[in-house]
């Protein structure tokens, strides 16, 4: 295919507003990330181990079947991204779109941004922290249904016993970041 | 009823059925603005679409009417026989001499060709791309394929 055309296509997409939902894919130390947007900001990062397709499958039907791939749209989350693989950057400076998300989930989710770089948070602390103690078992389904992991950090969960409980890129690599920010050594 | 799939993937699975309709009728230069235009106009009206089962012929549809909008604009008929023999030459088509009396058929006939032959687009789905009855369509494509017959004797 020619590239000017689409190209151009994007730009003008974009002028319209008609940019919907813009993607792209960017490489990381794990593999290759989806990472999509709205006008508001980051909707939904995917990691390497989940299904591209599947998740711009369910972002033309929960926000636009606008849905485009535009990489020019992703060049400050992309340069935030690496830096934070080489360990050279600890917060995201990124606006979110957190329409994926909504209620006690998105509670958690807002709960979790604001763990700090390199340290951990139990499940039962985040449940505490969005207004239900007791919903510990809710807060771990809200850790699995983050929709921006990385950004949002949902890898900084873990059991109060200490275990590392799940994560949607998979605990290898939820234990590598965890690794990363020096969160593991104590 | 099926989900629409995302616009992306309307756009790498038919962009090259529209730029070779679009060659065809409107020339290779002017082929890049009209496809600009008609995804564009299919971005713009995407979410309303109704039935998601035909998206190949609906682009086309409308890649049909951007190219007449075209020829409207530059107020002549279109295609010069030249252009027609480049794109037969740039394009994996077969046969360039075929393609260069396809150049010079009468517009419908030309169309009609194309999309059946180049695009391989079924009789119904013709007929929606030239807003004909698929009788018409036929019609003009056997019309077309008569008078093709008679040029390359």
């Amino acid at each position: 295919m020619t590239k000017t055309p689409m190209s151009g296509l994007v730009e003008r997409a974009s002028q319209e507003g008609l940019l919907d939902v813009a993607y792209t894919t960017t490489d990381s130390p794990f593999g290759p990330l989806l990472l999509a947007r709205t006008p508001k900001g980051l909707v939904r990062v995917g990691l390497p181990n989940q299904d591209a397709e599947e998740l711009l499958a369910e972002l033309a039907t929960r926000v636009s079947p606008r849905v485009l791939e535009a990489p020019g749209q992703f060049d400050e989350a992309r340069r935030e991204l690496d830096l934070y693989f080489e360990g050279r950057l600890e917060s995201f400076d990124l606006a979110l779109d957190w329409q994926l998300s909504e209620g006690f989930r998105r509670r958690v989710l807002r709960g979790i941004a604001r763990i700090p770089y390199g340290q951990t948070r139990s499940y039962t602390q985040m449940a505490r922290g969005a207004g239900n103690q007791r919903a510990v078992r809710a807060a771990g389904t809200a850790c699995g249904s983050n929709p921006i992991p990385l950004v949002v950090a949902c890898h900084r969960v873990l059991r109060s016993s200490g275990g590392m409980g799940g994560y949607g890129g998979g605990v290898p690599m939820k234990r590598a970041l965890l690794e990363l920010e020096g969160a593991l050594d104590v | 009823m099926p989900a629409l799939p995302p616009f992306q993937v309307l756009i790498d699975e038919h962009a090259e059925v529209v730029m070779a309709v679009l060659r065809a009728a409107v020339g290779h230069e002017a082929a890049d603005d009209c496809f600009q235009e008609t995804f564009l106009a299919a971005l713009r009206a995407y979410p309303k679409l109704n039935d998601a089962g035909n998206l190949r012929g609906w682009v086309i549809t409308i890649a049909h009417r951007k190219a007449i909008d075209h020829h409207r604009a530059r107020g002549r008929r279109p295609l010069p026989v030249a252009e027609v023999a480049e794109v037969g030459v740039e394009d994996p088509l077969p046969g360039g001499e075929i393609w260069t009396a396809v150049g010079v058929l009468p517009p419908k006939q030309r169309a009609a060709v194309t999309l059946r032959y180049a695009s391989d687009l079924p009789h119904a789905e013709i007929a929606d791309a030239l807003g004909c009855s698929p009788a018409a369509a036929r019609r003009s494509l056997h019309e077309g394929i008569k008078r093709l017959r008679k040029e390359l004797a």
